[in-house]
């Protein structure tokens, strides 16, 4: 039996290279496989429309069918921490969104992010001084994973030392947002459940440290603000704080091991950013286009019938917006399979679009910034010793598991 | 006419001269490079700044983040051009294809933009207008005389007018700390552009953010002392306001004056052009080679029933100087029209305030997200049965969405359930907005098409 293009998409087999698959998807805007299944949406403009559309939810409450819902929600009940606002839909989650950005970005805390660069770069500084044996390195291991990790705990105010314990937890939902559709369902539901209660209540003890000797970290401002939105609740400050933990880094992993990739198969752009780190900006929104670490937005549902190049999508349906396709639309970038950080307009969807665009895409952008600058300022003549790379299973947040690389030495 | 070589020669050597050096006199200029123009480029300024930015004047400067002398615009690419700043156009020869400067030169052009905007209305008493202490706000020079001022720290600022500009500068005001007045004939803020049931929430911030707010009242007059400073203004209430700074916000005039007499169809509503920018003569023939852009114009909008538009925004200005750059050099099958959905925005007591299309022309008003009471919502207007504009309060992410509901002109009222939909966006209101034959302070739209109030000529055919 042939696989239907869905079944392909989300098949571990394709995960090197999605984008031929993506391109079949386009030609049907809109594709529907039938029954309780998704409605997908593959080309750039319906789905920056989408994205802006008061009449999507995220709020999975609000699928018809929770059984068409190919993401395990966890059980509701005792303990079940509420949605981040990831999966709210205004007001909660503009109230959630807003409290959370306080002690972040502007106009609260312009200078968050960037007064934070210094310390980033003695972070990469010394996960490069650290490599050992040039011969052979794994970047993620060595570099692209424990660099934002490192990053979100300081500012979170999470101890480095736990890493190990919320690790754990972090792959367990990382990997429960891949809507694998044959995985049984209610089994990675209680999986997912339990690593959500584990790291919940892990936080829940952090914050209550920090509320007795508040640092200036996030987790000891968000326990201790009172601004015009009153205080989060408790569970509301988990969430957002699990959110936090999660998404600060397991997407920039993703990020800059791509972005690595990308360039060690562009040897003449990875050149340029060597001598040139202006490129450096353009070059990340290049990438986030080109290889965006999050693939597709698998939850999403509309609030009304709606119309979208002349099909009806019902009310309460599952939606999927593949961003990563959407990216190399041809109708909206042109040559869009190049990789060309000299692209003149790149209003890519790499970090999403309207209220849930990334929260933390300006410390993700730094990041990466930095990361590949540097790597590529320092590592003497790079080469991939794999090509593809090993991938995670995770067809929603895609990056290699393991991104062997080899140099000539390390420049100091 | 085609394929004469005449379109060809003009890129190649002919004569472009821009009146105007703001907004969309740049942009327009570089557009023209941008178009491969490569023959003698004039731009003209009557002010000696190269061209700066006006929004962040009601805004960053009069809180003191920004200086006035300081928001140059980005240039974004190089221009080769002439620059006469400093030097107003005094008028305009069709016939003879020139402009006429106030310094007696002449300059020759074979296009020609005019791109010079509106001025403030100025206080119509002019000896009152001229007591020490009152301003009014358009220039970088009245930007950095009215900072100046706040800085010294007046007893009280009076503002007369809460249309944008008036309201931005009260809450940069209170935000200084210094007490406000603002006097509104109109019975809310912002009741011209958005409506009474909007301008009741611009009320209310201005009420809460600390302004003592007099609505439904005009100045009548404003008093000075023995030393010509301003002290008092009387207000047609019978009330008294003691004040020693008084910011006249009254909307804005067509810099339109220079072209009297020339024969363009110009005049205080501005100068009226096609939907590709160019401008009518006085008898309704479209001119070839004078084109428009920017505030100054006003264009019939495919959208809006084709009545003309005359837009205070400033993306309109940038909008309109790309076209009629683009068109001033092609053929006519290679023209295009002006056809965005208008869009403008505002920032004030914390809030940032958003509009596409024209909601001044609406008759109903549908709080489709959010609400009016946390002042977090997005408003749709309604006309005759379809969307025509759309407000957002803190909402902005949302717009491009009813922009769309715009440009497709969906029905009114939105059939449809949206994320956010409280009891009290469940059904059309009034918008609210007052009666069009009274002026209100400060429109940033202009509906300068028919009107009633109009008839002012007599049509007598010639036989
Ligand atoms: C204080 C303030 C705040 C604003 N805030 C916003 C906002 O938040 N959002 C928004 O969308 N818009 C805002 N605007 C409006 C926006 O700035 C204008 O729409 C824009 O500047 C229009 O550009 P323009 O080039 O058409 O006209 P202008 O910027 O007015 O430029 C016209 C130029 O021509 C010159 N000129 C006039 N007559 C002659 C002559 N005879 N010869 C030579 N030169 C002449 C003028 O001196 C002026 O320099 C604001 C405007 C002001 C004043």
């Amino acid at each position: 039996m042939t696989q239907s293009l869905l079944h392909q998409i989300l098949d571990y087999a394709n995960r090197a290279d999605p984008y031929p698959l993506y391109e079949e998807l386009r030609r049907t805007p809109v594709h529907h496989e039938g029954g309780d299944g998704p409605y997908v949406i593959s080309t750039y403009y319906e789905i920056r429309s989408l994205l802006h559309d008061p009449r999507i939810s995220s709020d999975a409450r609000n699928l018809a069918s929770q059984a068409g819902d190919p993401l395990p929600e966890a059980p509701q009940g005792e303990g079940a921490l509420p949605p981040g606002f990831l999966k709210l839909d205004p007001p909660e989650h503009d109230r959630l969104r807003r409290m959370t950005n306080r002690p972040f970005g502007p106009p609260h805390s312009p200078r968050r992010v960037d007064g934070m660069r210094p310390e980033l770069h003695d972070i990469v500084t010394g996960l490069i001084d650290g490599i050992g044996d040039p011969g052979r390195i794994d970047l993620v291991e060595q570099f692209s994973y424990p660099f934002p990790v490192t990053v979100i705990c300081r500012l979170l105010g999470v101890p480095r030392e736990d890493e190990a314990r919320f690790h754990v937890w972090a792959d367990t939902l990382a990997a429960s947002l891949d809507p694998d559709p044959d995985a049984d369902s209610a089994e990675r539901g209680k999986g997912a459940h339990d690593a959500r209660m584990q790291l919940g209540m892990y936080l829940a003890g952090l914050i209550e440290e920090r509320r007795k000797n508040p640092g200036d970290d996030m987790l000891s401002q968000l326990a201790t603000a009172e601004g015009e939105d009153g205080p989060m609740t408790t569970m509301e400050l988990l969430s957002t704080a699990a959110l936090l933990l999660i998404a600060g880094h397991e997407t920039t992993v993703n990020l800059i091991t791509n972005g690595m990739l990308t360039l060690l198969r562009h040897p003449d752009v990875l050149e340029r950013l060597r001598t040139e780190p202006r490129l450096a900006a353009p070059l990340v929104e290049e990438l986030l286009r080109f290889e965006p670490p999050v693939q597709l937005v698998p939850q999403r549902t509309t609030l009304a019938d709606i119309e979208v190049r002349g099909v009806t999508i019902p009310k309460g349906a599952a939606l999927w917006l593949v961003l990563a396709s959407g990216n190399r639309d041809p109708k909206r970038f042109t040559d869009p399979d190049r990789f060309d950080p000299d692209r003149p307009d790149i209003q890519h969807l790499g970090l999403g679009s309207g209220i849930h665009s990334c929260f933390g895409a300006p410390l993700a952008r730094l990041e990466t910034q930095l990361a590949l600058s540097e790597l590529a300022r320092r590592l003497e003549n790079p080469r991939l010793l794999q090509d593809p790379p090993p991938y995670r299973q995770n067809a929603v947040l895609r990056g290699p598991r393991e991104l062997q690389i080899a140099c000539d030495g390390i420049r100091p | 006419m085609r394929g004469d070589g005449a379109l060809e020669r003009l890129g190649r050597e002919g004569r472009i001269v821009v009146v105007g050096a703001s907004l969309a006199g740049l942009r327009a200029a570089e557009a023209l490079r941008d178009e491969g123009f490569a023959g003698s480029l004039t731009v003209i300024g009557d002010e000696p700044h190269e061209p700066y930015d006006r929004p962040p004047l009601s805004k960053q400067v009069l809180l003191g983040r920004a200086s006035a002398g300081r928001t140059a615009l980005p240039r974004l690419r190089a221009v080769d051009a002439t620059w006469r700043l400093g030097v107003a156009a005094s008028g305009l020869d069709m016939a003879a294809g020139l402009v006429r400067l106030a310094d007696g030169d002449e300059v020759p052009y074979d296009r020609l933009l005019i791109a010079t905007g509106v001025r403030a209305r100025p206080w119509p008493q002019e000896a009152e207008a001229e007591l020490d202490g009152v301003f009014v706000l358009r220039t970088s020079d009245d930007s950095a005389a009215l900072a100046r001022r706040l800085d010294a720290g007046p007893e009280r600022v009076l503002v007369i007018g809460a249309g944008f500009t008036g309201s931005e500068i009260a809450s940069a005001c209170r935000e200084r700390g210094l007490p406000v007045t603002v006097a509104e004939r109109g019975a809310a803020p912002l009741v011209g552009a958005l409506g009474g049931v909007v301008g009741a929430v611009a009320a209310d911030m201005q009420r809460e953010g600390g302004v003592d707010l007099r609505c439904g009242v005009m100045v009548t007059a404003l008093e000075g002392d023995a030393s010509g400073r301003v002290r008092a203004a009387r207000l047609s209430d019978g009330s008294t306001v003691e004040t020693d700074v008084v910011v006249v916000s009254l909307g804005a005039t067509r810099n339109t004056e220079w072209l009297a007499g020339s024969g363009l169809g110009a005049g205080p509503r501005g100068i009226a052009c096609d939907a590709g920018c160019r401008a009518f003569d006085i008898r309704g023939i479209v001119t070839d080679d004078i084109y428009a852009a920017g505030d100054v114009a006003r264009c019939p909008h495919p959208l809006f029933g084709y009545q003309f538009l005359a837009l205070e925004h400033w993306g309109n200005a940038v909008a309109q100087a790309r076209i009629a750059a683009h068109n001033m050099l092609s053929e006519s099958a290679e023209r295009v029209p002006h056809m965005e959905v208008p869009s403008f925005w505002s920032a004030q007591f914390g809030v940032n305030i958003k509009s596409v299309g024209v909601p001044s022309m609406a008759t109903e008003i549908l709080i489709t997200q959010g609400s009016l009471e946390s002042r977090r919502f997005v408003g749709v207007y309604g006309y005759q049965g379809r969307v025509i504009g759309a407000v957002s309060f803190d909402h902005g992410r949302w717009l491009p969405f009813y922009q769309e509901l715009i440009e497709t002109t969906a029905p009114f009222p939105p059939p449809f359930a949206t994320v956010d939909r409280r009891p009290g966006g469940q059904r059309p209101v009034d918008a609210d907005f007052p009666d069009p034959s009274v002026p209100t302070h400060g429109p940033t739209v202009t509906l300068s098409g028919y009107s009633p109030a109009d008839r002012r000529t007599t049509f007598t055919p010639a036989h």
